[in-house]
């Protein structure tokens, strides 16, 4: 279903305009090549008609050149520094063309996520969607971003807000910011969401992921609940947000504590395969996922000042959590087996 | 009225630039600038007077000018030029100290503006995007520069509550950048390998030396009051400023960053604080919006313009060459041609 946009780095060309200056030589040049080489209708004009329909291995051939050619060019604006980040660091070419793209087959072949409900994220203007956390390492975050990416018509960018831990990590809080994710915090929750940006919080922290299998899908406590008061003030939806299969992955049996304080990790989890298989153990198990984007709760609705009111606060987290309780345990109940 | 503005700091690059430029501000009867060196561009119709900021002698240039706007430069960034990091805390700190008693005697100061610095903020891995101007930093800074801007602030509140009458206005710069100054990111930008820490990709914000000018000049004449965020718009990337000057990045692991630091250091290339290796590796953001609407200054120059300002005037130093990267890239794209040619 994601034919559409599987294309890497040269596909988006059609889906969105990109900045090219005039000096540059590599659209212009790769089709001058290509003339005397044989297939030139075909990179010349990215959309053939069925009049001037050429022979497959030809259209394939034009098809290659282009992706090289499309390659090359973003490899040259990558080694030449021009391409745009914004404020939170977040590199929206490097995002939709490689990151996401990395993440894909994880989420169409691995995982086989089902969508639904994508229709309550709002196409455009902020959101803030709210969901369970699980499975040991924060993959339902990622698959999240990709099903709001690849299956919202508007392929809208989910900018997470991420434990401190992730951002003081080598290489890891480099691509978090690079992703467009920051650090939770209420400033960068009410910017990104006065700006329109969709984002997305786990308030379960590491309570929610790093929790033994025994406890699977119970929601853990749902931090002070800043979220919602980040929504208010913002006045934007809340979508709480259910995700059924990230419990599976790694089911956590037990907890080195002593080796995690040691780390300065919050837990180090001991799963049937982790860390006794090494690296294999860091397969995750291939259970079947639902993600289920719930009924936006409103907030426009509220008085100016709302969102100073601990006790409106406390109600809201708790309809959210509520709705976010329910929908698992309607999934679960839908739900054939873990793998299928 | 016609004012008499005195300059700290005027010997050093922006402090000279200012002074020149606000003598030739209309209104403006005379400009006086002070410094421990003189000067090695020519002041104009500046006067010079050499005096150390340290030194009780600052309250008597107040005085016997009347002076009535205190434009304050002379919080030094680096050790290298200031005889050591003992000397450089001196100068910042009690020469603050000693410049703002003088302010407080004399009463024909009606105005200070303080050159400060987006170091306050610090720098950590848990810090927001962006700073405003209320924030408190997520950890204070400890070393070198960024604890001596700290206490130069808390001074200049201090000066600002005892003299309620006296317009004071702090300027929080990110770092100034441009073709022409010269600061300890500069330099780094300058190295034909550029050392970065490896896993770490941090965000720069700069402010064009022209928009720093421009923002102290509009404080000095103008009739505002509090402290401003100054930067340009937008951020790049790190690794992506360096690949914009052509040059190399040579992420080292964490241990080997240091000993590279210490080289650079003792080699008296660049002297780099330990806060300035943590903002390499965290970088930081600070919000313009009050310097929009209320000081209503918007800077020339983008972050990503100042860059470039600076990458074309140090061109020769470039290591990798725009055209190789395109030859490159057009050999491989006629290769692939020829090779699909033939094969069709």
């Amino acid at each position: 279903m994601t034919d559409a946009q599987v294309i890497p780095l040269d596909g988006d060309g059609e889906r969105r305009p990109r900045r090219k200056s005039p000096a540059d030589p590599a659209p212009q040049g790769a089709p001058g090549e290509a003339d005397t080489a044989g297939p030139a209708p075909e990179t010349d004009d990215p959309t053939p008609t069925a009049g001037s329909e050429p022979a497959a291995s030809e259209r394939e051939v034009g098809d290659f050149e282009r992706k090289l050619a499309g390659g090359l060019a973003f490899i040259r604006r990558r080694l030449e520094g021009d391409y745009e980040v914004d404020d939170f660091g977040f590199d929206e070419e490097l995002t939709s063309d490689v990151l996401v793209p990395m993440l894909r087959p994880l989420y169409d072949k691995w995982f086989r996520v089902d969508v639904h409900g994508i229709e309550n994220v709002p196409s455009e203007g902020g959101a803030l969607i709210v969901a369970n956390h699980s499975g040991t390492v924060a993959l339902d975050a990622l698959m999240t971003q990709v099903a709001l990416f690849d299956h919202h018509p508007a392929h809208r960018h989910l900018r997470m807000l991420g434990a401190d831990l992730v951002f003081a990590l080598p290489f890891v809080g480099q691509l978090a910011r690079r992703a467009g994710h920051t650090v939770a915090c209420n400033p960068d929750a009410e910017r990104l969401l006065s700006g329109g940006e969709v984002v997305g919080v786990w308030p379960e922290g590491f309570k929610g992921i790093g929790k033994p299998y025994a406890e699977r899908y119970k929601l853990q406590r749902f931090g002070r609940g800043g979220f919602v008061s980040a929504a208010l003030r913002a006045r934007v939806p809340i979508i709480p947000t259910s995700i059924v299969g990230a419990e599976e992955i790694y089911p956590i049996l037990g907890n080195a504590r002593l080796l995690a304080r040691v780390l300065g990790l919050p837990y180090f989890p001991l799963t049937p395969t982790f860390p006794w298989l090494g690296p294999l153990g860091a397969v995750p198990l291939p259970s079947k996922w639902h993600i289920e984007f719930g009924e936006p709760i409103h907030t426009e609705a509220f008085v100016e000042g709302a969102a100073d009111d601990p006790m409106l606060m406390f109600n809201l987290t708790d309809q959210v959590r509520e709705t976010i309780q329910h929908t698992l345990y309607k999934l679960l109940m839908q739900r054939r087996s873990v793998f299928f | 009225m016609s004012r008499v503005v005195l300059v700290t700091g005027v010997s050093q690059y922006l402090g000279s630039r200012l002074a020149r430029s606000l003598r030739a501000e209309p209104g403006v009867e005379r400009v006086v600038g002070v410094d421990v060196v003189p000067p090695q561009d020519d002041l104009g119709d500046v006067e010079f007077v050499r005096a150390d900021i340290r030194n009780p002698v600052i309250a008597k240039v107040i005085n016997a000018a009347e002076i009535d706007t205190v434009v304050h430069m002379n919080v030094i960034a680096t050790p290298v030029g200031a005889g050591g990091r003992t000397s450089m805390k001196e100068i910042n700190v009690i020469g603050t100290m000693q410049l703002l008693a003088a302010c407080q005697k004399a009463s024909s100061v009606q105005r200070l503006v303080v050159k400060s610095s987006t170091t306050v903020y610090g720098v950590s891995p848990k810090d927001p995007a962006l700073f405003t101007e209320d924030m408190e930093p997520r950890r204070l800074p400890r070393t070198g520069f960024a604890k001596d801007s700290v206490e130069v602030e808390g001074y200049v509140r201090g000066f600002a509550r005892r003299r309620p009458d006296v317009r004071v206005t702090m300027l929080r710069f990110a770092n100034v950048f441009g073709p022409a100054i010269t600061t300890p990111l500069t330099k780094y930008f300058s190295l034909p390998v550029v050392p970065t820490v490896m896993g770490f990709d941090s965000r720069i914000q700069v402010v064009h030396e022209d928009d720093a000018l421009a923002a102290l000049r509009a404080c000095a004449v103008g009739e505002h009051n509090g402290t401003f965020n100054v930067a340009g718009d937008g951020h790049l990337m790190l690794s992506q400023a360096i690949a914009k000057a052509g040059r190399v990045n040579l992420p080292l692991l964490p241990p080997f960053a240091s000993v590279a630091r210490d080289i650079v250091r003792r080699a008296g290339l660049i002297d780099f604080s330990p806060e300035q290796v943590e903002f390499l590796k965290y970088g930081r953001g600070v919000d313009t919006a009050k310097m929009r609407e209320v000081l209503r200054f918007e800077p020339a120059y983008t972050t990503a313009e100042t860059f470039d300002s600076f990458a074309r005037l140090h061109q020769l130093g470039r290591v990798v060459p725009v055209d190789a990267v395109r030859l490159v890239e057009r050999e491989l794209l006629s290769v692939a041609g020829r090779v699909s040619g033939g094969s069709s």
